[in-house]
């Protein structure tokens, strides 16, 4: 998940079941850091280069000629899960606040000086990472990234700023979570799964912390982490590698490093107890459960991450998924069910089910299905043919990635930005393939677990109630 | 959200002249070296369609769009048009839901079908080695589908409760109350998902007529992208669309034109939620007006330009007001609209509000300045060229300008449409267009001192 400056929450296939859409035209790797912009692969059509600057600021160029047209991305590998204790949704309100201006670039120039050479611009923050981008005729790159550099150590700020953009951040949270329960019950959800790591706090911000965030705690984490050594630079698009690199130089280049990577966050001790979260709010006009595992990302193993992933595609990929066949066709019981892994975080990630009763059926009924699918699962494994349709569908998802290439830069700057290599996503369909049914029987069996699961039941409350929105709203 | 600009280039001259022709081509020129080459052609089997070769990766993106969509559901049945293109997918032919879909996935063929209020619209995209097997099934599910009462049923179920949570989803609730008063007896004021009322009552009898009148080629427009040459597109649009009727059968008109009269003044839905929706609107321009340009070029400057719009700057940039707010030319059939919303917390909705109706009567009394529109027409030609960077988005492009019969070189004279507008142009569509007075608003919420 992840939010973005504009009014549209931008959906991402982000690494999400079927991982291996993430995965590039990519066939053989090559160490990064080399000097001259170099080609790593190009098993399709589509060829993927890497960089590093003097000052550390490293660069993927994805070339797609189709249209004379670009994507220009800076990634820093800092999120939500970066900020100091109680001061919840700074990553996000700094990444607003970054559109406010420079000396160079005064009072919110920079969306018109984009839009006014006909490209647009927005910038999303998730827990692992804060992203700027512009898409833009590829003529332009030189201008877009000399803004890019200038507001990675020139910001200007001032009270007018702070005091209007944090109205701002508070509706937005309003829009995406207080509006609507079901974003309210996953908030519990992710909050009651992390009993240490930050990744329970919501990217948002909890509102009492939202409204005293300040200028002195945007600028200390600017300062903190705002440096060429803590970015990432994708380029996609109608270029030449080594163009891209020589504007790289010329406009990044000059950047002091700051010797400082961020700081590996507080760890989630053993989980010895499943956790239950039961919420009521007026609003809500469909019940259902959620269950969360607490299982390992892809940086944290790899093979794990895989297996999990092809877990999550058997269960819920497609109408002939088990989910949908033995919940949701026939007398199943229910309206809607699904699973999702997201391997793409650089900590502890969630595992998810999902489940919503028909009328005539129950929660505890649904929930009994789900656990019934999962016990299902790591006791016997996948079929062969399970397996091989899912990978099948990877092969295909491969494909048809290559049509977008914001797709492709987004897929690369995640990536690398959760400390993934350029190698591993060359190798990951490989490592794909390479997963067995016994290591996904096994993945199942270890990972989902009850001691690692919150499950939680959200349910309409009597109208009489003070509601959650009431209380937040304050 | 995007509009399609249209300036309605003779297009019975054109269809003319490409049959005599044998095909037209227009070049999308874009400065720095690359193209796309659309032409239109017509199949074997007589089928109008436009066509781009793009070699670059295995796939062939195909969309058809048939005219009509919601617009042909009855009054006091609304939701069953959309419900047969839930439904397409859901087995045809000899395959029940499960065959289709095991089938599909062999085929690793991604198949969308949906239903807007003034179309239906099919989205394939095909591996090229997969393209025949792919293109049969896809065929199957347009001409043969099966409405098996079990898939209904799932349908129904899941469709009567996604009507219920609207019920207090205050974007919803909102766009629904707000098309409702303007649209009182027309499909248009029904929202397409249908109402629980009609979801409950839809029977298969229904499903099947529907389908009858919803897909015919008459009312098809058709584009294939992709790692095909022109013959093999041909006989790709004749083998998917082959089997459809001509002609849609009597008495399947969509509903009369309407013109949209919107009441003026406020509507407020009271639901306990922290943050009020809402959505203002009225009357607004048809595609094929001299006008419609100036106008989406003054839409652009007033609502519908992002960051750089001047209701983003007023409400959300200068006073922090709400997170999003826009506007923009609704391109309905026969019913044109210009709407804005905004999302506002509930004490400062009546500011909003206000802020609002002062940016419509500026705009309205003095346009816009020959610098706004100079920035206006930059972002618009130079970002032309960003909706043609993926097949796909090529598909729906091309279909977008056949419905709104932009002509084939649209591609070719549209900048130079948005860069002949001028100051004038724009001070007297806005004077025309705008009417702060007429207004129709819908807030959702609990706002204050409304």
């Amino acid at each position: 998940m992840r939010l973005t400056r504009s009014g549209r929450a931008v959906a991402l296939t982000l690494w999400l079941g079927g991982v291996a859409v993430f995965a590039s035209a990519l066939s053989a790797g090559v160490e990064p850091g080399a000097k001259a912009a170099e080609r790593v692969a190009a098993s399709i059509d589509q060829p993927v280069s890497v960089f590093t600057l003097e000052n550390g600021l490293r660069g993927v160029v994805i070339e797609d000629r189709r249209a004379p047209v670009v994507t220009h991305m800076v990634w820093y590998p800092v999120g939500a899960a970066d900020e100091p204790w109680g001061k919840s949704g700074i990553a996000h309100f700094l990444e607003h606040l970054l559109f406010k201006g420079t000396d160079t670039i005064p009072d919110g120039a920079f969306s018109k000086i984009v839009a006014e050479n006909g490209g647009s611009d927005n910038a999303f923050t998730s827990w692992d990472y804060t992203g700027y981008f512009q898409r833009i005729a590829a003529d332009r790159l030189g201008l877009v990234m000399s803004m890019e550099a200038d507001r990675m150590v020139n910001l200007r700020l001032n009270e007018d700023h702070i005091r209007t953009e944090r109205d701002v951040i508070l509706e937005e949270r309003s829009s995406r979570t207080d509006n609507d329960p079901g974003a309210l019950f996953g908030e519990q959800m992710r909050n009651a799964l992390y009993q240490n790591h930050p990744y329970g706090v919501p990217i948002i911000g909890w509102r009492h912390e939202m409204r005293r965030l300040g200028m002195a705690d945007a600028l200390a984490f600017y300062e903190r982490f705002y440096a060429p050594d803590n970015a990432i630079l994708v380029v996609a698009g109608d270029v030449d590698a080594d163009e891209v690199e020589r504007l790289a130089i010329e406009h990044y280049g000059p950047l002091q490093a700051s010797g400082r990577p961020p700081e590996a966050r507080p760890q989630e001790p053993p989980h010895r107890a499943p956790r239950r979260v039961e919420m009521a709010d007026p609003r809500v006009r469909q019940d259902y459960v959620m269950r969360f595992y607490a299982v390992p990302s892809f940086g944290m193993d790899k093979r794990v991450s895989a297996a999990l992933s092809i877990a999550s595609a058997v269960l819920s990929d497609g109408k002939n998924s088990r989910l949908q066949q033995s919940m949701v066709f026939g007398d199943g019981n229910a309206i809607g069910a699904a699973a999702w892994y997201t391997g793409t975080t650089r900590d502890t990630t969630v595992f998810g089910l999902y489940a919503a009763p028909k009328p005539t059926a129950g929660l505890d009924m649904v929930e009994a299905d789900l656990d019934a699918e999962i016990a299902r699962l790591a006791a016997e494994g996948p079929t062969e043919d399970e397996l091989e349709r899912i990978k099948r569908k990877a092969r295909a998802d491969l494909i048809y990635a290559q049509d977008s290439q914001s797709t492709l830069a987004r897929l690369y700057g995640a990536a690398l930005a959760v400390g993934l290599s350029v190698e591993d996503i060359a190798t990951y369909p490989e490592l794909y393939e390479s997963i067995t049914p016994e290591e996904v029987r096994a993945a199942v069996a270890t990972w989902l677990v009850p001691e690692r699961s919150v499950t939680g039941q959200l349910t309409r409350a009597a109208e009489t109630q003070a509601t959650a929105a009431e209380e937040n709203a304050g | 959200m995007t509009a399609i600009t249209s300036s309605r280039i003779d297009a019975a001259a054109r269809r003319m002249l490409a049959l005599s022709a044998g095909l037209l081509v227009a070049l999308v020129g874009t400065g720095a070296g690359a193209a796309i080459e659309i032409t239109e052609r017509t199949s074997p089997g007589g089928i109008l369609f436009w066509h781009v070769e793009e070699p670059a990766i295995p796939m062939v993106a195909f969309e058809v769009r048939f005219d009509g969509g919601a617009a042909l559901d009855s009054v006091t049945r609304p939701g069953v048009a959309r419900m047969v293109t839930a439904l397409l997918d859901e087995g045809a032919g000899e395959r029940d839901a499960l065959a289709f879909a095991v089938e599909k996935e062999r085929r690793s063929a991604r198949f969308g079908f949906s239903t807007g209020r003034d179309g239906a619209s099919v989205s394939a995209r095909m591996l090229v080695d997969e393209l025949a097997p792919s293109a049969a099934l896809l065929a199957e599910a347009l001409t043969a589908p099966r409405f098996d009462g079990e898939a209904l049923e799932r349908e129904r179920r899941r469709r009567l409760s996604s009507i219920r949570q609207d019920a207090t989803d205050p974007d919803s609730l909102a766009r629904n109350a707000w098309y409702a008063r303007a649209f009182p007896d027309h499909p248009y004021g029904q929202p397409a998902k249908g109402t629980v009322a009609s979801v409950e009552a839809i029977t298969v009898d229904d499903i099947r007529a529907m389908h009858g009148r919803l897909m015919t080629l008459d009312r098809a427009k058709v584009a294939v992208v992709g790692a095909i040459d022109a013959d093999g597109a041909g006989a790709l649009v004749d083998s998917i669309l082959g089997g459809l009727p001509a002609v849609a059968p009597e008495g399947a008109a969509p509903a009369a034109p309407v013109d949209p009269a919107p009441p003026s003044g406020m509507e407020i839905i009271d639901l306990a939620v922290p943050q009020s929706v809402a959505i203002l609107g009225h009357a607004g321009i048809a595609r094929d007006d001299p006008d419609y340009i100036a106008a989406y070029v003054m839409n652009h400057v007033l609502g519908g330009g992002g960051f750089s719009s001047r209701l983003m700057t007023e409400v959300r940039e200068k006073r922090g007001l709400a997170y999003g707010t826009y506007s923009y030319l609704s391109d309905l059939t026969d019913a044109p609209l210009v709407l804005a919303s905004v999302s506002t917390a509930n004490e400062r909705v009546a500011e909003s509000l206000e802020v609002i109706r002062a940016e419509w009567t500026r705009m309205a009394e003095n346009g816009v300045s020959a610098e706004e529109l100079d920035k206006a027409k930059r972002y618009l030609t130079g970002a032309f060229p960003l909706r043609f960077d993926t097949n796909s988005k090529i598909a729906g492009f091309l279909v977008a300008a056949q419905v709104a019969e932009l002509g084939i070189d649209y591609v070719d004279i549209r900048n130079g449409l948005i860069e002949a507008v001028s100051v004038e142009d724009i001070r007297r569509v806005a004077r025309r267009l705008l009417q702060p007075e007429a207004l129709s608003v819908t807030v959702v919420g609990q706002p204050a001192g409304l």
